[in-house]
């Protein structure tokens, strides 16, 4: 398993190395520092090998955690314990940066203790490890609350502590959704698909038992069937409910969950049924890329008149019914990053040109459905002497976001 | 209460004061002191010299403390052992402790430290927390076995931890199941002992399946892991164990649902290929793999190397999900090479006009390496998918007019690659190509370019200046390219003689002259003798049709491809190379599927038959060890052992009488001449002549016998050959007679491209036989067999070898060959080794085979009585050995019956009474078929089962021959 788990700043030096294997000595420490740090081509890949000692790692800002090992591990277990560890130090200490984890390097090795035992990933909820370990130094417990502990970290609701007391039992739930969409230069949509996440928030006394359901209109996994005969019998019923003629099912192509829910029940019956951590947490995550009908549509239209001068000009339509709203609109267009200066001309919105980021932010407090905006601008831009660099700058996508409610 | 502090540099005489800090009473002074020494310790600094002011505030009840000085402890115990001994006893207390986070603490912390003595404190208290009440500390235990196990491995099992870690897989809490399974496959990695210990078995299957639905996102991956080394005894228990497995396709955590996957993937081969379950399986797949894209990138670089793999084992599985393969922009690099590989697998006629059109796309990109990856692929594209290969092309045209340097290069490469699978069919773009010439400046660019010119010489008018522009500046350029130059003008001077002379002349004498690159010089070579020879042969050669290429260049091999499935989710599939590969000490893993093992079998028996044929110049390296040169050629052997031929009145078998036999006739010129012509080719005198130990071999009083013998050979052979007929009659109390041994594979088939020989030697008749059965598992029929024998001990020669000739694929021939003593003698280790090479229509193939000793013992081996005790005596004491065979179930007259059938003769027999049992002593003589005589005394007893020997020879070296021929005989 993992031999080692280290964190190193932006120069390489090492600011918390816990070795949890004996192979692992302080060259591989410093092997990872000379060969990926300061290597002068960025890396192209997560996982390295130098010297047999395969490296992972994953960058947060300037910050670099890297996990090592010389076995044939399983290479997505380590980015997911990294990943976790990463959500559990920001859950105790804020964003990771060279100076918080200098300041809590004690605070971090104690989590390592407990979140890797030779190598091998123990707990990675925040809410239980915040049971024993906290900042403020140890808190005197009795031993019924330690029995308590130790038998929730192992229990089998590893991520919810008894005991939990609200005047108000409140649940909240945020449906989020991302439309990724490729389009030809002739307005062809080549790929899009709707990735969503359910978050919940939850504010319940004891050991509530959830089941979250979804309407009749959801199909999950239509190709798959479910493999009991009662999971098909109420798969049937749906589908002849909806067979009305016209397809106003929405096919799910696949979810996942938090390991909160039972999934041989979800497997066997198909619902969705679990006891909520604590707070906040994603329920689920959903993927589809049927009969997706876009909200919006954006038209750009790019002239370059000289050479250091570009029109552009984004038509914005929303597609959707008349009767709803849009709101907090917001659309960024990426100009070229050679920009000297930008006039702006929009009808509707506030639009600003944001120079570190090299792009146009255009803001819409409210759009109602089926109209059309647009906004032009005129990009000065800096000669530069390789005409051919200006050719080969990434070419990033127009993207936006908005709410509905 | 900011920490960072610690990390300032230390200032001069800072240890001094940490020192004092440590020995301070006050509690606050020595954890600010211990936290500096933490962080020293981070950034690299020596900090072992506080080591025992470090220990010493080990006995503390604050816990964070504690577990600092615990942290130091396991940094610094293996420099300081001696030292580290003062912590023992906290230790030991600490697993006493009230507090289960304390006791865990302790029992963890202990297995880290590496320090023998610790490790013998450490057994109790492990013993005593496997066992204990509360979860926490079992759990912290089972993990802690195996570290003691990477420490120690022998102490683990002879204190019988690996037991009691077995009981923890049915505990109550599923997080001490799972650290438990994690634990027993690390150990059973790396030691076979235990792993016999650690399989699985179909109970405990079942536990783990149970545990799978209730324990951590982690747990469920190390039992998923385990699962995944698990082999189900039949496509039911596969198929109960999928459909429990399946729900976990749904996990968030990537890994949990790769590792399922890999179960999946694993067991389906299980599964009847045309269950319904298994199509439904199949599909249950794609979606979650798929889902895996939108984790966070480094997971999906890991999703995507196994997709890879998935793909190619399983092509169905994602042929509708090509669009989520598409490039992001803002995509790692890493992750868009991956996707641009799996896009190239998945294309096929009904999507590539999309792909393409991506292609494309990429193809302006910044990155340079995506770039001529996007190229290359659209080059793959064109080769998979005919229909498309002119689109495809026309794509390469466009992108070779950006005129982007590494663009067009790459485009060249792919281009030629294009022509060798369409030949002849998109000749107009050459023009194309050609005005870019000059922006070609890498090697495999040049050589591409290179090669096309050649191949195309005939319908590109300037061809010989283009070629002569390249040929000016041959001595800086690549090998690469040095060697396709060559090539493509000999192909322009074959085409168009008549005004290329001067060109190819230059291109041979650089080559051949001016280069100190033998590869180079040797094709240089090659073409100017082709073309001096003759010129209508070079022009078959080198203008000969070649075979098209296949369009999945990258595959993996199937044998790889099978333990890479097996390994999906870990390091080896990122890598996409078997674990021996990387990691150190690795053992083998069994690589669980049946089905793995025989496609692993196929493959490497496969690659040893094509070995060894190409090489038709170059005498082959030996292959086999102490075998005879694997001759090739008659004077290049002759020189390599610097011996004259030919030699003597040795004559060729008959069975080597026919045509192409060069190879088998110098074997027998090769044992004809060190013998030499002096000794007539008499066996007998040959044999003396030549060994130092035969030399001696003469037993007194048998002088006569070698000098009749020595007289002339082929009388002695008739002799012999008329008293087999005389021989003890076999089969009447035993069947079968003289023993005959099971035929064991002489030659295997991979060594004998396809010739597979079966045989055991028989003595039948007075004769030497062997009995030999000849498979062709080849192709093709096999014909015009023969044999020949290296000069051996016994100087044992074959008789014609009849073979049902021609012998056709799949099918088997039996035969009888004689052998007969009379050939030349040269002495082996062992003696009874018998170097063999057995010719057929394809080639000359060599082995050797060890004789059984009793073949060579002959008819005429009952020795007068009187000589028998003259020679007894005559022989020295030191020439006599004693030995007993064990396991024998026959009576005395059983023994010397068994002995008698197979020419062991009974000289006298008596019986004597030692210690109140009757023993029978046998007095036996037998003969070698060259005269070797070995006197024996043999003592049996009625009712028990070892038979004692006790032999005389003159000739020890005969002795280990002679008790290995008794042992069989009298087991068989």
């Amino acid at each position: 398993m993992i031999g080692g788990v280290f964190i190193y700043n932006h120069k390489g030096e090492v600011m918390v190395s816990r070795v949890y294997r004996d192979n692992i000595t302080r060259t591989t420490v410093d092997a990872f520092k000379v060969s990926v740090i300061h290597a002068r081509q960025a890396v192209r890949s997560p996982v390295t090998i130098i010297a047999r000692t395969s490296y992972f790692h994953t960058r947060q800002g300037s910050v670099w955690i890297v996990a090592c090992t010389k076995q044939n591990v399983n290479a997505a277990l380590v980015f997911e314990v990294l990943n976790k560890m990463v959500q559990v130090l920001e859950q105790y200490f804020g964003s990771i940066t060279e100076e918080s984890v200098k300041n809590n390097f004690v605070l971090i090795y104690e989590l390592l203790d407990e979140i890797l035992d030779y190598g091998y990933p123990q707990k990675t909820d925040s809410g239980i490890l915040k049971t024993y370990i906290t900042q403020q130094g140890v808190r005197s417990q009795s031993t019924e609350e330690q029995k308590q502990i130790t038998s929730q970290v192992t229990g089998q609701i590893g991520w919810r502590r008894e005991g939990i007391k609200y005047r108000r039992n409140e649940l909240f739930l945020d449906v989020l959704e991302s439309v990724n969409l490729l389009m030809s230069p002739q307005g062809q949509a080549l790929s899009a698909h709707v990735s969503g996440r359910v978050v919940m928030k939850s504010y319940l006394s004891g050991m509530p038992e959830c089941k979250f359901g979804m309407n009749d209109k959801l199909v999950i996994d239509k190709q798959a069937k479910p493999s009991t005969p009662e999971a098909q019998n109420l798969e049937s019923q749906l589908s002849k409910r909806q067979g009305g003629g016209v397809n106003r099912s929405v096919a799910i192509d696949d979810c996942t969950f938090h390991q909160c829910v039972k999934l041989s029940k979800f497997e066997s019956e198909r619902s969705i049924s679990f006891i909520p951590p604590d707070g906040e947490f994603e329920l689920m995550r959903y993927r589809t890329t049927k009969d997706i009908t876009l909200p919006f549509r954006v038209i750009p239209l790019v002239r370059l008149s000289t050479q250091n001068h570009v029109e552009i000009k984004v038509t914005l339509k929303s597609l959707f019914k008349a009767a709803l709203t849009a709101q907090k609109v917001e659309v960024r267009i990426p100009i070229p990053p050679n920009t000297s200066g930008v006039k702006i001309i929009t009808l509707r919105g506030k639009a600003k040109y944001k120079t570190g980021e090299n792009t146009i932010v255009w803001r819409l407090r409210n759009m109602q459905g089926q109209r059309q905006s647009e906004l032009t601008a005129e990009v000065e831009l800096l000669p530069t002497t390789d005409t051919s660099k200006t050719k080969q700058t990434a070419r990033v996508p127009i993207s936006m976001n908005f709410e509905v409610t | 209460m900011s920490d960072s502090k610690y990390f300032t540099t230390t200032k001069k005489g800072e240890m001094a004061e940490l020192k004092a800090d440590l020995q301070s009473d006050k509690k606050e002074r020595k954890k600010e002191a211990i936290k500096k020494i933490i962080a020293n310790m981070t950034v690299g600094k020596d900090v072992s010299s506080l080591f025992a002011d470090v220990v010493n505030c080990m006995q503390t009840d604050n816990l964070e403390l504690k577990k600092l000085v615990y942290l130091y402890l396991m940094n610094y115990a293996k420099s300081q052992p001696d030292l580290a001994i003062l912590a023992v006893n906290t230790f030991s207390k600490d697993c006493e402790d009230p507090n289960p986070l304390i006791r865990a603490l302790a029992v963890r912390t202990m297995g880290c430290i590496r320090v023998d003595k610790i490790t013998e404190y450490l057994c109790e208290p492990l013993r005593k927390c496997l066992k204990d009440d509360d979860p926490y500390v079992r759990k912290t235990a089972a993990v802690c076995v195996a570290k003691l196990h990477d420490i120690n491995a022998q102490l683990v099992e002879d204190q019988g931890f690996l037991d009691l870690l077995k009981d923890l897989l049915s505990d109550s809490t599923p997080m001490v199941v799972a650290n438990t399974v994690a634990a027993l496959a690390e150990i059973g990695e790396v030691s076979s002992t235990a792993t016999a210990l650690t399989d699985l078995d179909t109970s405990t299957i079942n536990k783990l399946l149970t545990a799978l639905n209730e324990c951590t996102e982690w747990g469920q991956v190390f039992i998923l892991d385990s699962l995944a080394g698990y082999e189900p005894k039949d496509d039911k228990e596969a198929q109960s164990i999928c459909e429990r497995v399946t729900p976990r396709l749904a996990h968030a955590n990537a890994a949990v649902v790769l590792s399922a996957v890999k179960v999946l993937m694993k067991f389906m081969e299980l599964l009847p290929g045309d269950s319904a379950y298994l199509t439904s399986l199949v599909k249950k797949l794609a979606a979650p793999l798929v889902t895996l894209l939108s984790a966070e990138p480094e997971i999906q670089f890991v999703a995507l190397r196994n997709i890879n793999l998935i793909v190619q084992k399983r092509s169905d599985i994602l042929k509708e999900d090509i669009k989520v393969f598409y490039v992001k922009y803002n995509d790692p690099i890493y992750v868009k090479l991956e996707k641009l590989d799996i896009m190239i697998r998945l294309a096929n006629s009904t999507n590539i006009a999309n792909v393409l059109a991506e292609l494309k796309e990429y193809s302006t990109e910044v990155d340079v390496d995506f770039v001529r990856k996007a190229v290359r692929a659209i080059g793959r594209c064109a080769i998979k998918v005919e229909s498309a290969a002119e689109r495809c092309v026309g794509t390469l045209v466009d992108l070779i007019q950006t005129k982007v340097t590494y663009v067009v290069q790459e485009a060249v490469i792919v281009i030629k690659d294009i022509f060798r699978k369409y030949p002849n069919q998109y000749e107009s773009i050459i023009a194309t190509l050609c005005e870019n010439l000059d922006s070609l400046d890498e090697p495999e660019a040049r050589a591409s370019m290179i090669w096309i010119l050649g191949e195309y010489c005939d319908r590109i008018d300037s061809v010989d200046e283009l070629l002569t522009t390249f040929l000016d500046s041959f001595a800086d350029e690549n090998s690469q390219v040095q060697l396709q130059l060559l090539t493509a003008i000999v192909k322009l001077f074959l085409k168009r003689p008549a005004d290329t002379q001067q060109l190819v002349q230059s291109v041979l004498s650089l080559a051949t002259q001016e280069s100190d690159n033998p590869d180079l010089r040797d094709r240089g070579y090659i073409y100017w003798r082709l073309l001096s020879t003759d010129p209508a042969a070079a022009k078959d050669v080198v203008l000969a049709e070649k075979p098209t290429i296949s369009e999945e260049t990258d595959l993996l091999e199937p044998a790889l491809l099978d333990e890479l499935i097996c390994q999906i989710s870990t390091l080896a599939s990122v890598y996409h190379k078997p674990p021996s590969a990387f990691v150190e000490g690795k053992v083998p893993t069994p690589t669980s599927n049946k089905l793995i093992n025989q496609a692993n079998n196929t493959t490497s028996a496969a690659e040893s038959t094509e070995e060894p044929v190409e090489d038709g110049v170059a005498a082959p390296p030996q292959e086999q060890a102490a075998v005879i040169p694997s001759a090739v050629e008659d004077s290049l052997i002759g020189d390599l052992l610097s011996m004259d031929l030919p030699s003597t009145s040795y004559n060729a078998p008959p069975a080597s009488a026919g045509d192409g036999l060069g190879e088998l006739d110098l074997l027998g010129d090769l044992s004809g001449l060190q013998i030499g012509g002096g000794y007539g080719g008499g066996m007998i005198g040959g044999q003396t002549g030549v060994g130092g130990i035969f030399g001696g071999t003469g037993l007194p009083g048998m002088g006569g016998g070698m000098g009749g013998g020595g007289g002339g050979g082929g009388g002695g052979i008739d002799l012999f050959g008329g008293l087999g007929g005389q021989g003890p009659n076999p089969g009447i109390m035993f069947q079968g007679g003289p023993i005959s041994l099971p035929k064991q594979e002489w030659l295997p088939a991979a060594r004998g491209k396809g010739m597979e020989i079966l045989g055991t030697f028989v003595r039948r008749g007075g004769q030497i036989y062997a009995d030999m059965t000849f498979n062709n598992k080849a192709m093709q029929m096999m014909a015009d067999f023969a044999i020949q024998f290296n000069k051996n001990s016994f100087g044992l020669a074959p008789g014609p070898l009849a073979v049902n000739s021609p012998l056709m694929p799949n099918s088997t021939a039996s035969t009888l060959l004689p052998i007969t003593p009379g050939g030349l003698v040269m002495k082996m280790t062992p003696l009874t080794q018998l170097q063999v090479a057995i010719k057929n229509n394809v080639d000359v193939f060599y082995f050797s085979v060890n004789m059984p000793t009793h073949v060579l013992f002959s008819e005429d081996g009952a020795m007068d009585r009187k000589v028998f005790l003259a020679t007894w005596k005559e022989i020295p004491q030191s020439n006599e050995v004693q030995a007993s065979v064990d396991n024998v179930s026959l009576t005395p007259d059983q023994v010397q019956q068994k002995l008698e059938t197979n020419n062991v003769f009974l000289i006298a027999r008596r019986q004597v009474d030692v210690g109140g049992l009757n023993q029978e002593l046998m007095y036996m003589s037998l003969k070698f078929i060259n005269n070797i005589w070995v006197l024996i005394e043999v003592k049996a007893a009625p009712g028990s089962t070892t038979v004692g020997l006790a032999l005389k020879t003159s000739a020890m070296d005969v002795i280990p021959g002679v008790l290995e021929a008794f042992k069989s005989i009298l087991h068989a």
